[in-house]
C-alpha cells in the first residue's frame, strides 16, 4: 500500500502540551513535470500532487504540489502539540503511488 | 604622486594574491547562505545521508577497513592527491580506486548517484576545515599542468578562466554573481540541476559557457585543474555539500 520514501523530517523530541511545534520535511522526488517538446522523448508527469500530515488521528496540515514546485520539495509548517504519538507524512504520486513516514513526537 | 600611487594600486591588482580570493559562501544570497548553512532545509543531506548508509554496507564495506565514517574527517581537506603509483586522484576516483581494488566491486561510475552520496558524506566531514592540499613533490607538475588549464584562453570566447573568476568576481553574469572559482562547495546541490553535483560536472558547463572542448568527468585536465584550483584555496574553508543556484 504506502511504501517508504527518503525524507528528512524536523521537528522537536518533545514539546509542551498547547505549544506551537515547527515541522521540515524534505523529501526526494524528482517531481517530473511532462516533457513533450519537438526532440525530446515524451515523459508522462510524475509528481508528488499530494501531502497530508496528520497528528493524534487529526489532520493538521495538506498541501495540493503542482509541476511548478522543485525537485526534492521542502515543506514546512506549524501545528499543536496535542499528544504524544507519530505524526505521519503521506504523499501521493501521479499513477496511484503513496507513500508514507511517520516521526514521533513526544508531549509532556 | 597620484600617479605613483596609481602604479603602486596597479601592480597591488596585477598579482591577485590568495588573501584576495573569498570564501564560496560569500558569494551567495543571503538566502542561499542561510539555505546552505541549514541541514534541516538543504537537499544535499538527502544525499548525505544516503553515503552514510552506503558506508557501512556489504560485507566488504568502506567501514570494515576505515571505521566509523567521522574519521574522515579532515580527508577532503587533502585532496586531489597523488597516489603513490603517480595518478592524480580526486575524492571521487579515490572512491572508486578502493571500490574496484580494496573491495573487488565494480565501479559506482563518475556522477553516479551512490557516487555522489558517498562522496558528499565523506566530504561532509571536512566541512568548516581549511582546503590544505599537497603541492610540492610528486604533485608540482599537476598543479602546473592544472595553472597553465587555469591561465589560457579557451574556447569560441577565447577566455581565461581568472578573466571572470578573478577580475569580475563579484560582479553579475547570467543573473548569477561569478565567485572566485574555488570549488570548495562541490559537490553541491544546484538548484539548476535539481540535484547534487560532481565539480567536474560544473567545470563541463563553464567549458560550455566559453564555448571550449568539454572534457570528460574525471580526466586528467579537469583533475589538474582541480587541484590548481584546491592549491589556490588553500586555507579557505570546505562548504560541501554545498548549494548553488
Amino acid at each position: 500500500m504506502a511504501n517508504p520514501i527518503v525524507a528528512r523530517i524536523t521537528l522537536p523530541e518533545r514539546a509542551r502540551r498547547g505549544e506551537i511545534v515547527t515541522v521540515r520535511v524534505l523529501v526526494r522526488h524528482p517531481m517530473e513535470r511532462a516533457i513533450d517538446a519537438p526532440g525530446l522523448t515524451p515523459v508522462p508527469r510524475r509528481i508528488l500532487h499530494t501531502m497530508r500530515v496528520t497528528h493524534a488521528g487529526e489532520e493538521v496540515f495538506r498541501a495540493d504540489l503542482s509541476q511548478g514546485i522543485t525537485a526534492n520539495p521542502y515543506v514546512e509548517f506549524t501545528t499543536i502539540a496535542v499528544e504524544t504519538g507519530d505524526v505521519v507524512f503521506e504523499w501521493e504520486e501521479d499513477g496511484g503511488a503513496s507513500y508514507r513516514r511517520e516521526a514521533r513526537l513526544v508531549v509532556t | 604622486m597620484i600617479r605613483r600611487a596609481l602604479v603602486a594600486a596597479l601592480l597591488a591588482g596585477g598579482i591577485a594574491a590568495a588573501s584576495e580570493l573569498r570564501p564560496s559562501r560569500d558569494f551567495l544570497s543571503p538566502e542561499l547562505r542561510a539555505l546552505q548553512d541549514d541541514p534541516s532545509r538543504h537537499p544535499g543531506w538527502l544525499w548525505v545521508e544516503d553515503g552514510e548508509a552506503l558506508w557501512r554496507r556489504g560485507e566488504r564495506s568502506c567501514q570494515s577497513c576505515h571505521g566509523g565514517i567521522d574519521s574522515m574527517a579532515g580527508v577532503a581537506a587533502r585532496y586531489p592527491a597523488v597516489a603513490q603509483d603517480g595518478a592524480l586522484l580526486n575524492l571521487e576516483t579515490r572512491i572508486e580506486r578502493c571500490r574496484t581494488q580494496q573491495q573487488g566491486e565494480a565501479p559506482f561510475g563518475y556522477e553516479s548517484d551512490a557516487l555522489l552520496s558517498l562522496s558528499a558524506a565523506i566530504a561532509q566531514r571536512s566541512r568548516g576545515l581549511p582546503m590544505s592540499v599537497a603541492t610540492d613533490g610528486a604533485a608540482a607538475p599537476f598543479v602546473e599542468q592544472g595553472r597553465r588549464f587555469y591561465e589560457t584562453r579557451q574556447g569560441q570566447l577565447n577566455l581565461a578562466c581568472g578573466q571572470c573568476h578573478d577580475d569580475n568576481a563579484g560582479r553579475r553574469l547570467r543573473g548569477d554573481v561569478v565567485s572566485n572559482g574555488l570549488g570548495t562547495g562541490y559537490p553541491a546541490y544546484r538548484l539548476e540541476w535539481n540535484t547534487l553535483g560532481s565539480l567536474h560536472r560544473r567545470l563541463r558547463a563553464c567549458s560550455l559557457g566559453v564555448r571550449a572542448t568539454q572534457f570528460p568527468l574525471g580526466s586528467p585536465e579537469y583533475l589538474a585543474l582541480e587541484l590548481f584550483l584546491a592549491a589556490r584555496a588553500a586555507g579557505l574553508p570546505i562548504e560541501a555539500p554545498g548549494l548553488r543556484r
